[in-house]
């Protein structure tokens, strides 16, 4: 996101800690559809939106979640350091009603860079259900700034959010015109306090401002020196970044500064004291008006929220309610896609003969391309594809949404400090299952950098979206009785499946116990977790939006990458070089190396050109056995088995081709989001060639142990 | 009651599920000395232990008002003052 709040219509950044509800009222500003959830740090990136109000247009921006304006992660220093040089005209810092004391102490500190602040304090009808009382208009008072309350995901509040946001702007607007804004503060509105600090630091302060002058103006003097003196590294690296101000470059600044210092540490303030007292000053503030504004009527407001965690994070209950839930997922999942599936393929079917018979005046070359390269490649994704993922990721949303995610981060974290990792690492893992670039990206939540680096390279070791139908297709085809969805036939195909998935996460364990002890050593860095309060999930919205929002991306990219692949195969299949065809040039260079893995040319080429999206892999596989011969079952897995096995496939095959599903490079987009996210081509290649290499050598071990002992 | 035993110093680490503790001071480095203070773990601030992980490491703690989960590692470089229970 870039840093630019200069143009056109005048911007309103919404602020505050993670999982306040920014996203949703920056939705129901916008109507978009940012992705919302219950966990700290699902706004990584910031987002931006349009919103009309008062006959005008406003650009609204999402900032990422922060506790504090000293960043630590990557998410909290886009956020910082919006705030500090992207000059927005107002500022909504989003406050959670049933924690507020907490974070009052980022509004306290916001309020130290600029005044244009409108204080939401939100989510009131989770408060009032847990019994907690606030007084707003005294809150309002104890600020000095505009408090507005709300429960914005039943769409209250924001309105009157809007108005006092828009009321500031223009304030300020007018203000600027006049050009006497430091006059125009004291007659027009009531002087907005800030923080005190003890004695000797304020002294510093005033002696350190006769040599601001002139230096990234925008910035309010008082805590700009404060900044200065604290010599928090992050912020002068922006500093001189953003605003040109580069300490090194002003000899007499540093000389001060470097007086000051000795000073107070003089006076018993060395650095660390110095920083304690900074963030201490905040955070008393915050408590003595919390105290004056929060009344608890039931001493244990949340008993509720306490009573879950002990099931779910309990000693006993934690491991096997979180194995339970897995499997109750894809159980779900698999159950409830088998019905559209069969009736989609059977539609598909139908519409195949049709489309064949619609072409027939046309070249054969076209309507082969047309059917059998673009058509079936997406009906297999409709059909196959869709179903389980417009199940499995509302599912996935909704467990999202209650704040089940960081308990499973919270349980599993132990083993990822053993591995050297990050416990936030389980996070973003477990965005990994919805897209592996997704999950990439969420790696900034990671503060160390050796951290997220693990996290990065191990991302794709869990099956996205995008693979995990082609696993539960090819345990349908090979490893179930008549493929029947009786109930030992579904419960067995879940077992499966979910221990497939358990391989993959064993495997992301293990992959980053091993980089840490070799290339990324160093020791487990510390570690705070938020464990937000458990919400009722909003099961209608999340359900319409995430079935609908998935099914045209899914679909979208299938279209983008199928029909291209479709056009390769189809050249492939027919231009040809001395006797044989390019295809079988290309497939019989590729089979000895596939055959020792278990597999054959065909399938090792369907997942090297499956590059740009793993969703096309089996319909080039079938593609390419089936090029000439067409389908004339109406039953499509059951077809595709006859297909499969007269092309040599037993259940070595299938086993090879699901652990290579698991374990391969990553797809194209995840790849360019790795080498973005590292700004290195040496780590995106590391994480295209570790999975691979897991996958290789599984398949080598598998197909060896099968020829030796079994077949 | 002997407060000398109740009201010992102690590591954030030691403190059981249940029971609370006020800290006295933090022997933390760096960015998380920060990041903990920026969730209001200063010196004074009253911390009660929820319940640990199934592995018994990390600990949850009520840090105000917010669940807060520490690793020991981290946990036992905050010295806290434990609370006399008034039970015993």
């Amino acid at each position: 996101m870039a840093i630019d709040a200069g143009l056109s219509a005048p911007v309103i950044a919404l602020a505050g800690n993670p999982n306040v509800g920014k996203s949703t009222i920056f939705n129901s500003l916008t109507g978009m559809h940012q992705h919302t959830g219950n966990w700290p740090g699902k706004t990584v990136a910031g987002a931006e939106g349009r919103h009309f109000f008062g006959g005008r247009e406003w650009r609204i921006v999402d900032l990422p979640g922060t506790y504090s304006i000293s960043a630590h992660s990557v998410e909290e220093k886009i956020a910082r350091d919006y705030l500090c040089f992207a000059n927005p005209s107002a500022v909504i810092v989003v406050c959670d009603a049933t924690c507020l004391e907490r974070n009052l102490n980022l509004v306290l500190q916001i309020r130290e860079i600029t005044q244009n602040i409108v204080v939401c304090v939100n989510l009131l009808d989770e408060a009032a259900k847990k019994q907690i009382v606030l007084d707003l208009p005294q809150l309002s008072r104890l600020l000095g700034l505009p408090v507005v309350g709300a429960s914005a995901r039943a769409g209250r509040g924001i309105r009157e959010l809007m108005e006092q946001a828009a009321f500031l702007s223009q304030e300020t607007k007018e203000e600027e015109t006049k050009a006497e804004k430091a006059k125009a503060e004291k007659t027009k509105r009531p002087l907005i306090p800030r923080l005190t600090y003890p004695k000797p630091i304020e002294k510093a302060i005033s002696r350190l401002l006769p040599f601001l002058d002139g230096l990234a103006p925008a910035l309010p003097r008082h805590w700009l020196a404060l900044q200065l003196l604290d010599k928090d590294g992050s912020f002068l690296e922006s500093l001189a970044t953003e605003a040109a101000l580069d300490i090194e470059a002003l000899p007499e600044l540093a000389r001060q500064l470097d007086l000051l210092h000795s000073q107070l540490a003089q006076a018993g303030y060395d650095s660390c004291r110095l920083r304690d007292e900074i963030t201490a000053a905040g955070v008393k503030e915050a408590e003595a008006i919390a105290a004056k504004v929060v009344r608890h009527i039931r001493e244990d407001s949340h008993r509720r929220d306490r009573l879950i965690d002990n099931w779910i994070t309990g000693r006993f209950t934690g491991m096997p309610l979180m194995l339970a839930l897995l499997a109750l997922v894809f159980w779900i999942t698999i159950v409830g896609a088998n019905y559209p599936s069969a009736a989609l393929s059977s539609l598909f079917f139908t519409l195949e003969n049709g489309l064949a018979r619609l072409l027939s005046g046309f070249p054969s070359w076209l309507s082969s391309l047309l059917v059998e390269g673009v058509f079936r490649t997406l009906t297999w994704v409709v059909s196959v594809m869709l179903p389980p993922m417009a199940i499995f990721f509302p599912l996935f949303t909704l467990l999202e949404d209650a704040g089940y995610l960081p308990r499973v981060a919270f349980n599993l974290d132990h083993y990822f400090q053993k591995c050297g990792a990050c416990g936030k690492q389980a996070l973003t893992m477990a965005m990994g299952f919805g897209c592996n670039a997704a999950g990439v990206i969420g790696c900034r939540i990671i503060d160390s950098p050796r951290e997220r680096l693990i996290a990065v390279l191990t991302n794709s070791l869990v099956p996205c979206n995008g693979r995990f139908p082609t696993l539960i297709a090819i345990i349908t085809m090979f490893f179930t009785v008549n493929f029947s969805m009786s109930a030992t036939g579904s419960l067995s195909l879940t077992i499966l499946l979910t221990a497939f998935i358990l391989l993959g996460i064993l495997m992301t364990f293990l992959s980053s116990a091993f980089l840490s002890h070799t290339l990324l050593k160093g020791i487990p860095s510390s570690f705070a977790l938020e464990l937000p309060p458990y919400r009722r999930p909003q099961f209608h919205q999340v359900i319409i939006r995430s079935v609908f929002d998935r099914t045209l991306f899914v679909l979208g990219r299938a279209l983008i990458a199928a029909a291209p692949a479709g056009l390769i195969i189809w050249l492939l299949a027919n231009i040809n070089a001395g006797s044989q065809t390019l295809l079988a040039h290309f497939t019989g260079f590729l089979d000895p190396a596939g055959r020792l893995m278990g597999l054959d040319g065909v399938i090792l080429m369907a997942f090297i050109l499956g590059f740009p999206a793993n969703e096309i892999v089996v319909p080039l596989i079938i593609m390419t056995y089936g090029a000439g011969a067409s389908l004339t079952e109406a039953d499509s897995l059951l077809a595709l088995k006859t297909l499969l096995l007269d092309n040599g496939w037993t259940w070595v095959t299938a086993l090879c081709a699901m652990v290579f599903c698991l374990f391969h490079f990553p797809c194209a987009t995840t790849f360019l989001t790795i080498k973005k996210e590292t700004q290195s081509w040496r780590w995106a290649l590391l994480a295209f060639f570790l999975p691979t290499a897991i996958g290789i050598c599984f398949c080598l071990l598998i197909n060896g142990f099968a020829h030796l002992f079994i077949l | 009651m002997d407060n000398h035993i109740e009201n010992q110093i102690t590591q954030l680490s030691r403190l059981l599920p249940g029971s609370r503790g006020l800290v006295r001071s933090s022997a933390l480095q760096g960015s998380m000395r920060r990041r903990l203070q920026d969730l209001g773990l200063v010196e004074g601030t009253l911390v009660r232990c929820l319940h640990q992980g199934p592995s018994g490491d990390p600990m949850a703690y009520d840090i105000r008002g917010a669940v807060i989960a520490l690793r020991k590692e981290d946990a036992q470089h905050i010295l806290i003052e434990r609370e006399a229970r008034p039970w015993q």
